[in-house]
Protein backbone atom coordinates (compact mmCIF):
# COMPACT_ATOMS: atom_id res chain seq x y z
CA UNK A 1 0.00 0.00 0.00
CA UNK A 2 1.78 3.46 -1.04
CA UNK A 3 2.29 5.82 1.50
CA UNK A 4 0.91 9.21 0.32
CA UNK A 5 2.74 11.39 2.44
CA UNK A 6 6.59 10.61 2.56
CA UNK A 7 9.66 12.18 3.72
CA UNK A 8 11.93 10.14 2.37
CA UNK A 9 13.12 10.49 -1.17
CA UNK A 10 10.33 9.42 -3.86
CA UNK A 11 11.05 5.60 -5.74
CA UNK A 12 9.11 5.51 -8.90
CA UNK A 13 9.38 2.17 -9.55
CA UNK A 14 7.32 1.88 -6.01
CA UNK A 15 4.65 4.07 -8.21
CA UNK A 16 4.80 2.24 -11.26
CA UNK A 17 4.58 -1.49 -9.37
CA UNK A 18 1.15 0.06 -7.68
CA UNK A 19 -0.17 0.88 -11.46
CA UNK A 20 1.08 -1.29 -13.75
CA UNK A 21 -0.56 -4.61 -15.07
CA UNK A 22 -0.91 -6.45 -18.12
CA UNK A 23 -4.35 -5.41 -19.16
CA UNK A 24 -2.57 -1.57 -18.89
CA UNK A 25 -0.88 -0.85 -22.18
CA UNK A 26 -0.21 2.91 -20.92
CA UNK A 27 1.62 4.49 -17.91
CA UNK A 28 2.29 8.13 -17.61
CA UNK A 29 3.98 9.33 -15.09
CA UNK A 30 4.24 12.87 -13.67
CA UNK A 31 7.74 14.25 -11.82
CA UNK A 32 7.37 17.74 -10.57
CA UNK A 33 10.76 18.79 -9.34
CA UNK A 34 12.72 21.48 -6.89
CA UNK A 35 14.12 23.91 -9.38
CA UNK A 36 17.66 25.67 -8.56
CA UNK A 37 15.59 28.93 -9.57
CA UNK A 38 18.19 32.01 -8.61
CA UNK A 39 19.97 30.71 -5.50
CA UNK A 40 17.01 28.20 -4.14
CA UNK A 41 19.22 25.39 -2.83
CA UNK A 42 15.78 23.59 -1.76
CA UNK A 43 12.32 24.20 -0.71
CA UNK A 44 11.09 22.58 2.70
CA UNK A 45 7.28 21.25 2.36
CA UNK A 46 4.60 21.31 4.89
CA UNK A 47 1.12 19.99 5.18
CA UNK A 48 -2.15 19.80 6.63
CA UNK A 49 -1.43 16.14 7.00
CA UNK A 50 -4.79 14.82 7.96
CA UNK A 51 -6.40 16.69 5.97
CA UNK A 52 -3.94 15.86 2.53
CA UNK A 53 -4.16 12.44 3.23
CA UNK A 54 -7.94 12.56 2.72
CA UNK A 55 -7.89 14.96 0.07
CA UNK A 56 -5.30 12.28 -1.39
CA UNK A 57 -7.93 9.65 -0.82
CA UNK A 58 -10.84 11.34 -2.31
CA UNK A 59 -8.90 12.92 -5.47
CA UNK A 60 -7.33 9.38 -6.40
CA UNK A 61 -11.26 8.12 -5.84
CA UNK A 62 -12.43 10.44 -8.53
CA UNK A 63 -9.82 9.69 -10.92
CA UNK A 64 -11.11 6.20 -10.47
CA UNK A 65 -14.07 6.66 -11.56
CA UNK A 66 -13.97 9.06 -14.24
CA UNK A 67 -11.10 6.75 -15.84
CA UNK A 68 -12.71 3.27 -14.08
CA UNK A 69 -10.60 1.15 -16.10
CA UNK A 70 -7.14 3.13 -14.99
CA UNK A 71 -4.86 2.64 -12.18
CA UNK A 72 -3.29 5.40 -10.54
CA UNK A 73 -1.63 6.47 -7.60
CA UNK A 74 0.77 9.46 -5.90
CA UNK A 75 3.39 10.76 -3.42
CA UNK A 76 4.14 13.84 -1.93
CA UNK A 77 6.95 14.06 -0.16
CA UNK A 78 7.38 16.49 2.71
CA UNK A 79 9.98 18.42 4.70
CA UNK A 80 13.47 19.66 3.12
CA UNK A 81 13.77 18.67 -0.42
CA UNK A 82 17.12 19.63 -2.08
CA UNK A 83 17.31 21.28 -5.81
CA UNK A 84 17.18 18.70 -8.05
CA UNK A 85 14.94 16.12 -6.36
CA UNK A 86 11.24 15.42 -6.92
CA UNK A 87 8.50 16.74 -4.31
CA UNK A 88 5.61 15.22 -6.20
CA UNK A 89 5.05 11.92 -8.69
CA UNK A 90 2.10 10.74 -10.04
CA UNK A 91 1.52 7.47 -11.99
CA UNK A 92 -1.40 6.44 -13.86
CA UNK A 93 -1.46 3.20 -16.00
CA UNK A 94 -4.74 2.40 -18.31
CA UNK A 95 -5.22 0.10 -21.18
CA UNK A 96 -4.62 3.23 -23.90
CA UNK A 97 -2.58 5.94 -23.38
CA UNK A 98 -5.00 8.94 -23.86
CA UNK A 99 -6.41 7.81 -20.72
CA UNK A 100 -3.16 7.31 -18.76
CA UNK A 101 -2.36 11.19 -20.14
CA UNK A 102 -5.53 12.39 -18.73
CA UNK A 103 -6.08 11.20 -15.78
CA UNK A 104 -2.46 11.76 -14.42
CA UNK A 105 -2.91 15.76 -15.54
CA UNK A 106 -6.38 15.39 -13.96
CA UNK A 107 -4.68 14.23 -10.44
CA UNK A 108 -1.90 16.98 -10.89
CA UNK A 109 -4.19 19.62 -11.43
CA UNK A 110 -6.47 18.54 -8.71
CA UNK A 111 -3.27 18.45 -5.90
CA UNK A 112 -2.43 21.72 -7.25
CA UNK A 113 -6.10 23.25 -6.24
CA UNK A 114 -7.07 20.97 -3.33
CA UNK A 115 -4.00 19.58 -1.67
CA UNK A 116 -3.28 21.79 1.61
CA UNK A 117 0.70 21.76 1.21
CA UNK A 118 3.06 24.75 1.29
CA UNK A 119 6.45 25.54 0.60
CA UNK A 120 9.26 27.80 1.97
CA UNK A 121 12.42 27.95 -0.33
CA UNK A 122 15.66 27.68 1.24
CA UNK A 123 18.24 30.12 0.14
CA UNK A 124 21.90 29.79 -0.49
CA UNK A 125 22.70 32.41 2.12
CA UNK A 126 21.02 30.68 4.05
CA UNK A 127 17.61 32.49 4.36
CA UNK A 128 14.31 31.61 3.54
CA UNK A 129 10.91 32.62 2.34
CA UNK A 130 7.17 31.38 1.68
CA UNK A 131 5.93 31.44 -1.83
CA UNK A 132 2.54 31.51 -3.33
CA UNK A 133 1.17 28.78 -5.81
CA UNK A 134 2.97 31.20 -8.28
CA UNK A 135 6.65 30.74 -6.89
CA UNK A 136 6.19 34.80 -5.47
CA UNK A 137 7.30 35.21 -2.07
CA UNK A 138 4.37 35.77 0.47
CA UNK A 139 4.61 39.12 2.20
CA UNK A 140 1.63 40.52 4.70
CA UNK A 141 1.00 42.81 1.59
CA UNK A 142 1.24 40.36 -0.70
CA UNK A 143 -1.65 38.20 1.85
CA UNK A 144 -4.29 40.98 2.01
CA UNK B 1 -21.36 29.18 23.39
CA UNK B 2 -19.16 26.86 21.07
CA UNK B 3 -15.73 25.83 22.07
CA UNK B 4 -13.54 25.57 18.81
CA UNK B 5 -10.55 24.08 17.70
CA UNK B 6 -8.10 26.24 15.18
CA UNK B 7 -5.23 25.41 13.35
CA UNK B 8 -2.92 27.60 11.93
CA UNK B 9 -0.14 26.94 9.12
CA UNK B 10 3.12 28.00 7.35
CA UNK B 11 2.61 32.24 7.15
CA UNK B 12 -0.27 32.13 9.37
CA UNK B 13 0.68 30.06 12.06
CA UNK B 14 3.90 32.81 12.03
CA UNK B 15 1.53 35.68 12.27
CA UNK B 16 -0.47 33.51 15.05
CA UNK B 17 2.70 32.42 16.66
CA UNK B 18 1.63 29.25 17.26
CA UNK B 19 -0.04 26.19 15.07
CA UNK B 20 -3.23 25.64 17.47
CA UNK B 21 -5.34 26.92 19.59
CA UNK B 22 -8.90 27.08 20.85
CA UNK B 23 -11.67 30.62 20.80
CA UNK B 24 -14.85 30.49 22.20
CA UNK B 25 -18.02 31.92 19.94
CA UNK B 26 -21.46 32.82 20.80
CA UNK B 27 -23.75 30.31 18.93
CA UNK B 28 -25.21 30.39 15.87
CA UNK B 29 -21.87 31.12 14.67
CA UNK B 30 -20.13 30.16 11.54
CA UNK B 31 -16.33 30.08 10.58
CA UNK B 32 -16.17 33.47 9.28
CA UNK B 33 -17.36 34.31 13.09
CA UNK B 34 -14.23 31.69 14.12
CA UNK B 35 -12.07 33.51 11.69
CA UNK B 36 -13.40 37.60 13.39
CA UNK B 37 -12.17 36.02 16.94
CA UNK B 38 -9.26 34.81 16.08
CA UNK B 39 -7.94 38.18 14.69
CA UNK B 40 -8.94 39.47 18.03
CA UNK B 41 -7.28 37.02 20.41
CA UNK B 42 -4.14 37.18 17.79
CA UNK B 43 -3.49 40.62 16.68
CA UNK B 44 -0.91 38.96 14.00
CA UNK B 45 -3.60 37.12 12.10
CA UNK B 46 -5.11 40.49 10.89
CA UNK B 47 -2.48 40.57 8.69
CA UNK B 48 -4.15 37.24 6.87
CA UNK B 49 -6.53 38.42 4.17
CA UNK B 50 -10.37 39.78 4.68
CA UNK B 51 -11.57 36.37 3.57
CA UNK B 52 -8.53 33.46 4.03
CA UNK B 53 -8.91 29.80 2.83
CA UNK B 54 -10.48 27.88 5.59
CA UNK B 55 -11.56 23.87 6.03
CA UNK B 56 -14.06 22.43 8.65
CA UNK B 57 -13.12 19.28 9.92
CA UNK B 58 -10.28 18.58 7.18
CA UNK B 59 -12.61 20.06 4.14
CA UNK B 60 -12.52 23.10 2.55
CA UNK B 61 -15.80 24.85 2.78
CA UNK B 62 -16.98 28.57 2.18
CA UNK B 63 -16.94 31.24 5.30
CA UNK B 64 -20.42 30.94 5.50
CA UNK B 65 -20.54 26.89 6.69
CA UNK B 66 -22.15 26.48 10.84
CA UNK B 67 -19.64 25.76 12.99
CA UNK B 68 -20.80 23.53 16.63
CA UNK B 69 -19.00 22.62 19.47
CA UNK B 70 -15.68 20.33 19.26
CA UNK B 71 -15.28 21.52 15.41
CA UNK B 72 -11.76 22.21 14.05
CA UNK B 73 -11.21 25.26 11.68
CA UNK B 74 -8.43 24.97 10.23
CA UNK B 75 -7.20 28.62 8.29
CA UNK B 76 -5.26 27.98 4.81
CA UNK B 77 -2.67 30.19 2.95
CA UNK B 78 -2.78 30.05 -0.50
CA UNK B 79 -1.97 26.39 -1.36
CA UNK B 80 1.14 25.73 -3.25
CA UNK B 81 1.19 21.70 -3.17
CA UNK B 82 2.97 19.66 -5.71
Amino acid sequence: MMMHLTRHRIEVADLLTEVQGPERGGTSVFLGTVRNDADVTGIDYSAYEAMAFEEIQRILSEALERWPEARVTLQHRLGLIPAGEASIAIAAAAPHREQAFAACRHVIEAVKQRLPVWKKEIHADGSSIWVDPSGHPVTNESLC
Amino acid sequence: MAKVSVRFFARYAELAGCDWSAVTVSTPATVSDVIARVREVFPGTQAMPTRPLAALNRRQVTLDTSVTEGDEVALLPPLSGG
